[in-house]
């Protein structure tokens, strides 16, 4: 291997989030060779992909000599190349969660590591196959190490797809002992909505995409495991099988970084094959035709990088073995915790290199990136651009972060320091006797953010303590030292003693994974989600995991805003008092008069109830679509009869009479915006979230091309009117869709004006409506009376003469139903209130009912004009007698006031000066009783009543 | 007690005296308290019709789960978040209820769009896409997260949220109403039980209300008008100003109550209450009232007067603008004289600067002994300062090439405000005197 490789190039991230541009480590072997990655960095990559570039001889490392001189923590260091070249470590160095703000990292490796017993890391111990035995089979299952698995998530059809990468014991684990490392694959279901276009074809139903996030936890308990499946790699330009019968067989032709769906890397794809290949208990159905299948869209440098990759593909699967993806079920922890990937990561060559050819190094490995962008061309090839320095919005957390991973202490560091400033020897060598294999206990309060989010999974999840263990911590190498930098490593390490983590996040990255763009990059870096299993293992043992962090593309959060608790579930906190029932006639009474009530039948709305149930029947019966308008006055009954409609079509389809069908109801007034109704839909339809526009698209694609929806939709819209736009598109989509043969959706509208399409509709939108016309006329005083002794029973609680009351003056006032429902239960509490004994009140007599009507619907300005001071109703006779005067409804402050005045005079008051005057007009203007100027105009503001001025007068008359 | 009696009453002892401070400091803190914070600790006045209303209607709600909609209107000072406090405290005090409730406060004034309510909704309601202190989210997901979460609850078991929405009227100018119209329809749907109370001013508050917003509105209304009498108001006063008996010395407290006691039966005091509650009867100009009187009290003067009383009630009905008026100099009163002649003269229309100055030359040129013949750019700096002071204002805005001496201007002073000024004014020059009152005096 090492043999036909004359050099590899690692590409390893902790790359700065620093000023939105990342920074590449490049590792190479063999000092000889540096000319050459020198040509290639120059050529393709400096100039155009790489901010900050270092090449690092891997050969030092690799010596044995140098990790017996090296102080411990480069003998750790060193480990990781040389376990490399042994072809044993499986994923060297690996993410820890971490919070955007502050990281540690953390690296642990598995496999023949020197010095292992030098430090005491407690060292997993390793399985090839693992058996399950399931309860009621007699069979065991034997998957070995390298086979694909499935693993419980939360949701039972689709478990989740891993590759099994590793199996091991964990002592330090409190739940299971027993532990896997996955690689995980991941559904299109799990894709987010708002993403998933990104694809641009439809998904395949067994595809699965190599999920490309290192970010993910990776460690699972065995228990989860399910079964064994079959997960055959598909080269870009294959057809993916549709016919194949075997529902345990996925295909995978894509990864999927959390931001765009890339072909497999050619050495995920090999490795695929290989292991396809190996397997000898499924046959493998379609091969792929040829490792160099690559897409033409592939940026040059990918190429060239493949290219340097392909001479080591051996090594490279190894790389990309496995990828850590978390069961759904966890990632509503995982949310909530820290990304565990820093967004700097380093590789241990890297420093090693530092170390040891510090000439020509410049020394420029250290943490001090962040605070020297001066340093950014180098000597030898080494290159900071300056970008990488710019201060991005992050730079205050990532100057922080800086900070504490310097605390954090990873044993690079500590190298480093110790390299630089062997004061500190002795502080890094007993911080790493304490290190556990146990990542908990470290929690870090430097950051505020850090400590919201624990608090914030105790809530949610009190029942998962490790997860507020794993504190955020990175630590990060920067590169370029400084005197300053290091005098703040060192306070911080003496500051933090024995409290840090150990670990020391790392990544190699294939160089593919240069073709990334920076924004994206950092776009990733600002929104890290963190991904945990809730028993999660100590980061040290998972860090063999580490290799497998190399696909081409990486992201660090799986679902688009990482931040956002997305999987909050929607609801309000449940009471521990239930609550009571009615205990009297009058409470039963109000209990069914409550307008939420849902009564047996809708009376008085038969007729519309059949005609919206024959039409939406027959556009069922006949796999059609069609549009609907109901329109009527609110409170007559619309959404309700048609809510019964589609319950009576919904049971009717459960008897098989109808087709079934799909329902969705949206409500212009419960959107933000028109445009929000795509989202809606969409959400209802599919479960997919997306944002407007893509909502939009997905929608016009489903309803518009053939034989895409299998049954028919029935989408109720209520308040249309809501939707206007300017364009008016929302509304021409909602009709024009029901046109289309395959849509097969059924539009019922309801607004409250009838001639809703002819007034705000064009011509365009308001023909695609149609003619189908309903309107609701308001109900009736014998339907209102109706409806009232529907809901009323079996209780006789009212009067007849009540409800007859009741009836005719809302069918009088509006023919609102709710507002005869709320009148009537208005009623029942004054009936109550007025009765003498509690416990058997009597009926509600039309007396209440009369109450009740003049409390809701009598004018209060008498009252208020009533009961207003002297002074404010001795100035509503000055505006009265201003108005005679001059014959106008309208007069200036000024003018009021000098009629104040006089009456004031008359009437023998104290003088009222013009600040109270002005006061008392305010206050009038306040309560609506005048229509008042802003008081900007002062004394020329003008005024006018509020209230006709014989009610003005017949309240002052009373007095 | 007469101030001269507790003077005498309180120098027998000096130890007295220092605990007298106590005393005042501590009956200060009280009455200071009282006046300046909504406390729910004190009475309510005529309005325990409202009052058994709304708590009813807060009990069914909070014990039977059923969602409601209510609007509290009155006059500012009535009362109303007085009587929605005492509501919630005793509805807090029921054995079970406090923990199976949640309250969520909202100001029009502060959740100036719905994109703000609904943040702050969710933040108060702590649902589950709250981190920290932090609401995320677009709008249209937290609109659509609150109203799952309100649509997945039902009556009986999950938590009755009580809504206040404090200047209500100010919610019903967000767009579309959008949040009204979800809150009302959750309290007139099957869905979490919520009830809805809006505290507005504005009496015309239904007028606003969108008619399908209308609809959804139970039209339960409860009118705080300060419906009280005079010798109500008398009584309130008492209450107001009395201390509790738990004060720590009780004798100090029995002498004030006393006295206030003595206060509200004297003449002079009614008659300040009476021009007071003339002027207004809103309670919190009474707080206004008798702070300024409780800030006269000192450990020399340990008990209001009724002097202190008709003083506080001189500042409350004082004229500001009367006030600044007898700031101004000679020459800004001269011109406010030449500008209320021009009123007279034009009958309100507008003058500019050369107009006040020629009307101010004349008067000059007849009483050239009386006042000082200012130079036009003192006169200009004169005027130019009264628009300072808004006493003056120009018709339309001032642009930058404008010629000054020719904009128009209105003067935002009544005559008699200039009368009165004029006559309280220092030292005016008796020739000023006349001039203001009458503009013919120098033919």
């Amino acid at each position: 291997m090492m043999a036909a490789a004359r050099w590899r190039v690692y590409v390893v991230r902790p790359l700065l989030r620093w000023a939105g541009r990342k920074v590449w480590l490049l590792t190479d072997y063999g000092d000889t060779l540096g000319a050459g990655l020198q040509r290639l960095a120059r050529n393709f990559l400096f100039s155009t992909f790489f901010p900050f570039l270092v090449r690092l001889p891997f050969r030092r490392l690799c010596e044995p000599g140098s990790c017996k001189k090296s102080p411990p923590g480069a003998g750790r260091f060193a480990a990781v190349p040389r376990a490399l070249e042994a072809g044993t470590l499986e994923g060297g160095l690996r993410p820890s969660p971490a919070s955007f703000g502050a990281r540690y990292s953390q690296y642990l490796y598995l496999g023949p590591i020197s010095c292992k017993e030098k430090y005491s890391f407690q060292l997993p111990e390793q399985y090839r196959e693992m058996s399950m035995k399931r309860e009621g089979y007699s069979t065991e299952i034997h998957i070995q190490v390298g086979q694909f698995v499935l693993i419980e998530g939360d949701d039972d059809e689709n478990p989740y797809v891993a590759k099994l990468v590793e199996l091991f014991e964990d002592d330090s684990e409190l739940y299971s002992k027993k532990r896997a490392r996955v690689q995980w694959f991941i559904r299109f279901c799990e894709v987010p909505v708002c993403k998933q276009h990104l694809l641009g074809r439809k998904p395949g139903t067994q595809e699965i995409f190599w999920y490309d996030n290192p970010t993910c936890n990776s460690n699972i308990s065995v228990e989860t495991i399910i079964g064994s499946v079959r997960v055959v790699a598909l080269a870009p330009d294959e057809v993916m099988p549709i016919d194949l019968k075997n529902k345990k067989t996925f295909f995978v032709k894509l990864s999927w970084n959390e931001k765009k769906f890339k072909p497999l890397p050619p050495e995920v794809f090999a490795q695929l094959n290989k292991l396809q290949e190996d397997n000898h208990r499924y046959q493998k159905p379609m091969q792929a035709k040829t490792k160099s299948a690559e897409s033409p869209s592939w940026t040059t440098t990918e190429h060239a990088v493949k290219r340097i990759e392909s001479r080591h593909s051996t090594s490279k699967s190894r790389h990309t073995a496995s990828h850590p993806v978390t069961p759904r079920a966890r990632k509503r922890l995982e949310l909530s915790s820290f990304p565990r990937t820093p967004n700097t990561r380093i590789s241990p060559a890297a420093s090693c290199a530092s170390l040891d050819s510090p000439g020509r190094m410049k020394r420029k490995v250290a943490f001090s990136e962040v605070m020297s962008p001066s340093k950014r061309s180098l000597p030898d090839g080494f290159q900071t651009s300056s970008p990488a320095l710019k201060a991005p919005e992050k730079t205050g957390e990532i100057q922080h972060s800086c900070t504490k991973d310097a605390k954090k202490t990873s044993p690079d560091h500590g190298m480093i320091l110790r390299a630089r400033a062997p004061a500190l020897k002795i502080t890094e060598t007993s911080e790493e006797r304490t290190l556990t294999p146990i990542g908990g206990g470290r929690k870090s309060s430097v950051v505020p953010s850090v400590i919201l989010k624990p608090e914030y999974i105790k809530r949610r999840e009190g029942k998962e303590p490790e997860v507020q263990d794993e504190a955020p911590s990175t630590s990060r190498i920067r590169r370029k030292s400084s005197v300053l930098t290091l005098n703040r490593i060192r306070q911080q390490l003496r500051f933090l003693g024995n409290s840090k983590s150990d670990e020391n996040d790392e990544e190699f990255l294939p160089a593919a994974e240069i073709s990334d763009c920076d924004s994206e990059e950092e776009e990733a870096s600002t929104t890290p989600l963190p991904r945990r299993t809730p028993n999660s293992v100590s980061r040290n043992l998972r860090s063999s995991m580490k290799s497998s962090l190399q696909t081409p593309s990486k992201t660090p959060k799986k679902t688009p805003e990482p931040r956002t608790p997305r999987d909050a579930t929607p609801r309000i906190r449940s009471r521990n008092l239930t609550a009571q029932g009615p205990t009297n006639m009058l409470e039963e009474a109000r209990l069914r008069l409550h307008v939420a009530a849902v009564p047996e039948s809708l009376p008085c709305r038969e007729q519309e109830f059949q005609d919206i149930y024959n039409f939406v029947e027959s556009k069922l019966l006949d796999q059609t679509g069609g549009c609907m308008y109901i329109s009527g006055v609110p409170g007559t009954g619309k959404t309700a009869t048609v809510h019964e409609v589609i319950c009576c079509l919904q049971q009717a389809a459960q008897a098989n009479e109808v087709p079934p069908f799909q329902y969705i109801e949206v409500n212009g007034m419960k959107l933000t915006e028109p445009h929000q109704v795509y989202v809606q839909i969409l959400q209802k339809l599919t479960g997919k979230r997306a944002t407007a526009n893509h909502a939009a698209a997905l929608l016009a694609k489903r309803f518009c091309t053939q034989g895409s929806s299998q049954e028919t939709t029935v989408l109720l819209v209520d308040e249309l009117d809501l939707l206007w736009t300017q364009k008016q598109d929302v509304m021409y989509n909602l009709f024009d869709w029901p046109t289309h043969k395959e849509a097969r959706l059924v539009v019922l509208t309801i607004a409250n004006t009838m001639d809703l399409p002819e007034r705000i509709m064009m011509n365009r939108v308001s023909s695609r409506l149609g003619l189908t016309r309903m309107c609701f006329q308001p109900y009736t005083h014998s339907q209102l009376r109706q409806i009232l002794l529907s809901r009323l029973r079996h209780v006789k609680a009212f009067e007849d003469d009540a409800i007859q009351l009741v009836a005719r003056k809302v069918a009088a006032l509006s023919g609102d139903a709710r507002r005869c429902l709320d009148i009537c239960r208005r009623a029942t509490e004054i009936c109550e209130f007025s009765c003498q004994k509690p416990d058997s009140p009597g009926l509600v007599t039309t007396a209440h009912l009369l109450e009740a009507i003049d409390e809701m619907f009598s004018s209060s300005y008498i009252t208020a004009i009533k009961n207003s001071s002297f002074l404010e109703q001795s100035f509503l006779r000055a505006i009265l007698a201003e108005f005679r005067r001059s014959g106008l409804e309208e007069a200036t402050f000024q003018q009021v006031y000098i009629q104040h005045v006089a009456l004031c005079r008359m009437e023998g008051l104290p003088y009222p000066t013009m600040s109270e005057t002005m006061a008392v007009c305010s206050r009038l203007g306040a309560c609506r009783l005048l229509l008042v100027e802003p008081s900007r105009n002062d004394v020329l503001r003008r005024v006018r009543l509020n209230v006709s001025q014989d009610d003005v007068l017949y309240a002052l008359k009373e007095e | 007690m007469s101030p001269a009696l507790a003077s005498r009453f309180f120098t027998t002892s000096a130890t007295w005296k220092t605990r007298t401070v106590n005393f005042i400091t501590h009956d200060d803190k009280i009455l200071r308290e009282r006046f300046c914070h909504q406390s729910p600790h004190g009475n309510l006045f005529g309005v325990q019709v409202q009052y058994k209303h709304l708590i009813e209607l807060l009990k069914r709600t909070a014990i039977h789960g059923e969602s409601n909609s209510i609007l509290i209107i009155g006059p500012r000072g009535s009362g109303k978040t007085m009587l929605i406090n005492h509501a919630l405290k005793e509805l807090m005090e029921i054995e079970g209820v406090s923990e199976n409730i949640l309250q969520v406060h909202l100001n029009g004034l502060l959740q100036i769009n719905d994109k703000i309510a609904l943040k702050e909704i969710t933040r108060q309601l702590n649902l589950e896409n709250v981190v920290g202190d932090k609401v995320f989210g677009s709008f249209a997901e937290n609109l659509s997260f609150l109203l799952e979460a309100l649509k997945k609850g039902d009556r009986t078991s999950s938590c009755p949220v009580i809504f206040i929405l404090d200047e209500f009227d100010l919610f019903a100018h967000h767009k579309n109403q959008t949040l009204l119209y979800n809150l009302l329809d959750i309290s007139q749907s099957a869905q979490t039980p919520v009830v809805i109370i809006g505290l507005t001013c504005r009496l015309d508050i239904l007028e606003l209300l969108e008619k399908r917003v209308k609809s959804r509105f139970s039209h339960r209304q409860i009118h705080l008008m300060n419906s009280f009498s005079f010798p109500q108001y008398l009584k309130i006063f008492k209450e107001q100003l009395s201390l509790p008996s738990v004060f720590p010395e009780e004798i100090f407290a029995e002498k004030w109550n006393e006295n206030v006691q003595s206060l509200s039966e004297d003449r002079s005091v009614k008659e300040v209450l009476q021009k007071h509650f003339n002027v207004s009867k809103n309670l919190r100009s009474l707080h206004m009232l008798l702070m300024l009187a409780l800030n006269r009290v000192t450990p020399s003067h340990p008990f209001i007067t009724a002097a202190d009383l008709m003083e506080a009630n001189q500042l409350c009905s004082m004229d500001s603008k009367g006030n600044i008026v007898h700031g101004l100099s000679v020459l800004e009163i001269c011109l406010i004289i030449a500008m209320k002649h021009l009123n007279d003269i034009y009958e309100e229309e507008p003058f500019n600067f050369q107009m006040v100055y020629n009307e101010f030359q004349k008067f000059v040129q007849r009483k050239a002994h009386s006042v000082y013949n200012f130079e036009k750019p003192v006169v200009m700096k004169a005027f130019e300062h009264l628009q300072q002071l808004e006493l003056i204002r120009p018709m339309e805005r001032t642009s930058v090439n404008a010629q000054r001496e020719y904009q128009l201007m209105k003067l935002l002073l009544d005559n008699t405000q200039i009368m009165n000024a004029l006559q309280k004014y220092p030292n005016c020059p008796t020739d000023v005197r006349q001039w203001a009152t009458s503009s013919l005096s120098w033919l």
